[in-house]
């Protein structure tokens, strides 16, 4: 065994590989419950991949069999049921670990000096994940699978001049057909997961090379031992691997509870009416997409003045589009000499707060239909959530932050 | 963690009340254990629903073998078709002409109640009444304008006037008279059955058109126990794991 192992090291660094990115990787020993949802981002990927390569086995990508072929997956197929549920489960699950994993570099500054890059392909992935789970939710072929999909690929439509012909070339068709669904297919189980895959690498490359954040947000690697190890760093392996293990049993015991018993999520995780098939002559009477996009839903119709002769539809659009857009720059927003939330001041998490908040009600919002009242409301927090954003040089900069310790604490 | 994950649920839980409006319904909650009740509801689907409406998701033998009917039994009783046990509970009834008599064809029933819900399904087949208004002679309160006939006429017989769906029997105190006990106050035409009767005859076929749109519902939930009960050992490992790992961790 270890002449093997010696074998292939001279032709291929394994051992270097398994030392530096767990054996060696000397992470904080002060990591807490929100640093578990890495991993299990990584797991539900990992559950993600597996289901869908089984499921893609017996799917039909074609208008006419695509209805029929779930339910033949969810009747038919041998732990074919588990299968889809496991997969329709694990989309939820995937935004609901990545929303908070998130939160967290939020929480503790892990997008500050220098983990910048670890932020952007970060942010690449959630802009890959939700391309993913849009063109996913197509597959089924049920009616708000169909509607969700016309409703938001119509949104291209009012960019002005390229706007109709973009759109038009995105569908391949003047509405969601069969074209649609078949080239949604090929992007959603080739295409996009061999980017994603690609952006997990970079990501965890990017954070190897320069180390793991920590709630104290300092870093570990200023006061090294005599070995030049980090006194504060534990190894990630086996420390961190034994670690979260606890935080996958309790992961799966909530997730296998919603698959087993509650697949459907009241609605939430699938939708009611896709349990009819796509019906082009018969809209739904009311659209919403799924829980994990509707904050970004209820900025795009809290947007109702038309403004410099476009209409409110495109700036609904460009509000939604910025409302992603300007997380890519939040490095460079925030001017806090400290990282951590424990080490900012009032004003930092007032700020957090209110858009943690913000960003809760408009997913609420998202899913319900309008009234002029919470269209109100929609606004008010659309603002907040940008406000969040664009007063954090001001606040981050002249509010008394308290001292950060030498060492971790707790 | 679990708080966390719970919070969050707490978070999203208006839109579960929301998800279930609509008007007022008779609730019911439905039963895949109880292999009589499915039985008898097969029974009434195929002799009063399949020949207009298909479930063509599903297959006669899957059926049987759930519902427990001898496969003999199943095909020499419950198939009309001429088609084999292992076949798509399809129907011959053709979409185009359909269109044409009620205005939509049919809908397939597979999954009417996870699209509309059971209580929905439940209230709507007690909803019917005597409408001369309507080409069929007849309306649904839950589902105003249908164009289906009623087709269990012969068993509910027909309401005179609009049932009362979604109204809770009430027990007059002083007289101990009990005020809507009945879903239909007066009938146009005298069914075969009495109002309990066909109460519990449409649990049965709510009940059987519930287990067709989740057939698995029962085994996942037996199987949910073991997969929950195995997490939680895995747990337990998993904890005195990393803590026998952390103890010199300070």
């Amino acid at each position: 065994m270890n002449k093997l192992l010696q074998w292939v090291d001279e032709r291929l660094p394994v051992v270097d590989a398994w030392n530096n990115h767990l054996a060696k990787y000397y992470a904080p020993k002060n990591f807490n419950v929100w640093y578990f949802f890495g991993s299990l981002a990584m797991l539900v990927l990992v559950n993600q991949l597996v289901t869908g390569i089984w499921l893609t086995m017996s799917y039909n990508p074609s208008a006419e069999g695509a209805f029929a072929s779930v339910e033949y997956i969810m009747r038919d197929v041998q732990w074919g049921w588990l299968l889809r549920y496991l997969h329709s489960t694990g989309a939820s699950a995937f935004f609901i670990v990545v929303y908070l994993h998130m939160f967290r570099g939020l929480l503790y500054g892990s997008y500050q000096k220098p983990r910048e890059l670890i932020w952007l392909f970060g942010m690449m992935i959630y802009l890959v994940l939700m391309a993913e789970a849009f063109m996913g939710y197509l597959l089924p072929w049920g009616q708000m699978s169909y509607w969700g999909a016309q409703v938001i690929v119509n949104l291209f439509g009012a960019i002005p001049v390229i706007g109709d012909d973009l759109s038009l070339w995105i569908r391949g068709d003047y509405l969601i057909s069969g074209v649609t669904l078949n080239r949604f297919f090929a992007l959603h189980v080739v295409a996009l997961p061999i980017v994603l895959l690609g952006l997990v690498v970079l990501h965890i490359l990017a954070l190897h090379e320069v180390g793991s954040n920590n709630p104290d947000g300092i870093d570990i690697k200023k006061n090294l031992d005599e070995n030049g190890i980090p006194k504060d760093g534990i190894p990630f392996h086996p420390y961190y691997s034994v670690h979260d293990l606890v935080g996958v049993a309790v992961f799966f015991f909530i997730f296998f509870v919603v698959v087993f018993y509650f697949p459907e999520m009241g609605g939430m995780f699938l939708e009611k009416p896709n349990f009819e098939p796509a019906n082009s002559l018969k809209t739904p009477e009311h659209i919403a997409p799924v829980w994990y996009f509707t904050p970004f839903y209820a900025m795009l119709r809290a947007v109702t003045i038309d403004l410099f002769g476009l209409p409110a539809k495109f700036w609904g659009v460009v509000v939604m589009g910025g409302a992603i857009a300007i997380l890519f720059v939040l490095p460079w927003l925030d001017r806090s000499p400290v990282r951590s939330i424990r080490y900012k001041g009032w004003l930092s998490r007032i700020a957090l707060a209110v858009f943690a908040v913000s960003f809760i009600i408009l997913g609420y919002l998202g899913m319900v239909p309008t009234t002029a009242g919470r269209t109100t409301v929609a606004q008010i927090l659309t603002v907040l959530y940008f406000l969040y954003f664009l007063l954090m040089p001001f606040y981050t900069r002249i509010e008394k932050t308290k001292p950060v310790p030498e060492r971790v604490t707790g | 963690m679990k708080k966390l994950l719970f919070s969050l649920f707490i978070a999203i839980l208006p839109a579960f009340a929301l998800a279930s409006g609509g008007g007022a319904l008779d609730h019911i909650d439905t039963d895949h254990t109880n292999k009589e009740s499915l039985q008898r509801g097969v029974a009434l689907f195929t002799n009063y629903c399949a020949g207009c409406h298909s479930t063509e998701y599903a297959r006669y033998k899957r059926v049987a073998e759930d519902l427990k009917i001898p496969l003999n039994l199943y095909e020499e009783n419950l198939i009309f078709t001429g088609a084999r046990i292992g076949e798509l509970m399809l129907n011959s009834m053709d979409k185009a002409a359909a269109a044409n008599w009620f205005g939509a064809p049919p809908p397939d029933l597979t999954l009417e109640t996870r699209l509309r819900g059971e209580s929905w399904v439940y209230s709507y087949l007690r909803g019917f009444y005597k409408d001369d208004s309507r080409p069929l002679g007849v309306n649904n309160v839950v589902f105003p304008s249908v164009g289906m006939p009623h087709v269990m006429v012969n068993l509910q017989g027909l309401c005179a006037v609009e049932p009362r769906i979604g109204v809770s029997p009430s027990v007059e105190p002083l007289s101990g008279n009990i005020n809507n006990a009945d879903v239909c106050p007066e009938y146009a035409i005298e069914g075969s059955m009495s109002s309990e009767e066909f109460d519990a005859a449409m649990y049965d076929l709510t009940n059987f058109l519930s287990y067709m749109g989740d057939p698995v519902k029962v085994e996942r939930e037996r199987l949910g126990i073991f997969v929950l009960i195995f997490v939680a050992i895995f747990f337990i490992f998993a904890y005195l794991l990393n803590r026998e790992y952390w103890k010199d961790v300070h």
